[in-house]
């Protein structure tokens, strides 16, 4: 047993491929057995891997989820921003350069829409919530736009209170509930055209939410989404500290 | 296999570079859209290759073996969360990142009820 226990965290990476083929294999069943084929096998398997990460995170008191534990440390090797990114350029191999094409207007657009959208709902919830400080409010509600525009936000309005977690925070159940929802509604909102795809990646950012959540919904789309929702984060970072933060704070203004 | 990998790469390394290069003339110490215009990059590239007859079966097994390792990969990113802390932050992070989601599933829902998302 510890001879096993020694080699699995030697050669963690390449264990990870067992450990999440495993994963994958036991939501496969599920999805065919219990739910017959009507829950997506990804989505199971990612709601899998958050619960992984809650148990990881409850017992190492880490911030890696299961990679904290040492055994399966090369999970987080394996789900690393490194490795995403690439396999999600990879994906856009067979996309349809044409409908990139056509979407091109809308897409800016929803991009605007969307950024707008999560931080005036981060603002507002901020403001029910007793914070009276525009530059804590506008950290907060960049937090709710994606929990790298939080931090990145912060940093250039010097904020380094706790509201910094927060952000962050709110980010990361943003993209946890993306992961979780999209499956969920997708057929009700339409999530079934490259287009669709397109806006709700522009709309919704967070790389990681987006390209999960559309995997778990239907795997062509994610070329699609995931790409409008890495220009997201872009847009956000621009605007947030700068012109969303001049309008938070005339905003705040009026109330205090 | 290993050129189809090696193509990823290198749309990535050029892809990344416009996106540093465009954080920088915003002046936001991030990268904008870096892996976007990765994917721009490589749908280019292989179109362009396959017109011309240079890519070869073997480079295509590369690229579609990181495609299908998309999927395990999203689910190993997702088990290294930071679950515990976002659900611990309290009840404004939890409500601002729901209510952040729901607002977007309310506007797709109107989109895509007047025809906008055909």
């Amino acid at each position: 047993m510890e001879i096993i226990k020694d080699l699995v965290v030697q050669n963690s990476f390449v264990m990870s491929f067992l450990f999440i083929g495993l994963v994958m294999a036991g939501c496969e069943l599920l999805a065919n057995r219990l739910f017959r084929g009507r829950v997506h096998a990804s989505a199971i398997a990612i709601f899998a891997g958050l619960v992984a990460a809650y148990i990881g995170g409850r017992l190492t008191g880490g911030s890696k989820g299961i990679a904290d534990v040492a055994a399966f440390s090369g999970v987080g090797l394996l789900g690393s921003s490194m490795m995403r990114d690439f396999t999600i350029i990879s994906t856009s191999y067979g996309a349809d350069l044409d409908e990139f094409r056509k979407c091109g207007k809308s897409g800016v657009i929803a991009l605007f829409f969307g950024v707008l959208s999560s931080f005036v709902v981060g603002m507002l919830i901020a403001i029910a919530f007793g914070f009276r400080s525009p530059d804590e409010v506008t950290v907060i509600a960049s937090g709710a736009v994606s929990f790298i525009v939080g931090p990145v936000t912060a940093s250039t309005l010097g904020v380094t209170s706790e509201v910094v977690a927060v952000s962050i925070a709110a980010g990361v159940v943003k993209s946890i509930a993306i992961m979780i929802g999209t499956p969920i509604v997708g057929k009700y909102i339409g999530l079934t055209t490259p287009k669709a795809a397109m806006v709700y990646g522009a709309m919704m950012g967070s790389t990681s939410g987006v390209s999960a959540g559309l995997a778990a919904t239907d795997e062509t789309l994610v070329p699609y989404g995931a790409m409008m929702a890495t220009f997201y984060l872009g847009l956000g970072c621009l605007v947030c500290p700068t012109l969303f933060h001049w309008m938070c704070s005339w905003l705040v203004g009026l109330l205090v | 296999m290993i050129f189809g990998s090696a193509i990823i790469a290198l749309c990535m390394l050029v892809g990344y570079t416009i996106g540093e290069w465009l954080g920088v003339l915003f002046g936001i110490g991030t990268n904008v859209g870096g892996v976007g215009f990765s994917m721009v990059c490589l749908l280019l590239l292989t179109n362009w290759m396959r017109k011309r007859r240079k890519l070869h079966a073997g480079m295509e097994k590369g690229i579609q073996f990181w495609k299908g390792m998309y999927i395990p990969v999203v689910v190993a990113m997702s088990a290294s969360q930071d679950v515990v802390s976002a659900i611990s932050q309290g009840s404004v992070a939890i409500l601002a990142g729901i209510a952040a989601v729901c607002t977007v599933f309310i506007l797709m829902f109107f989109l895509s009820k007047r025809g906008l998302l055909e």
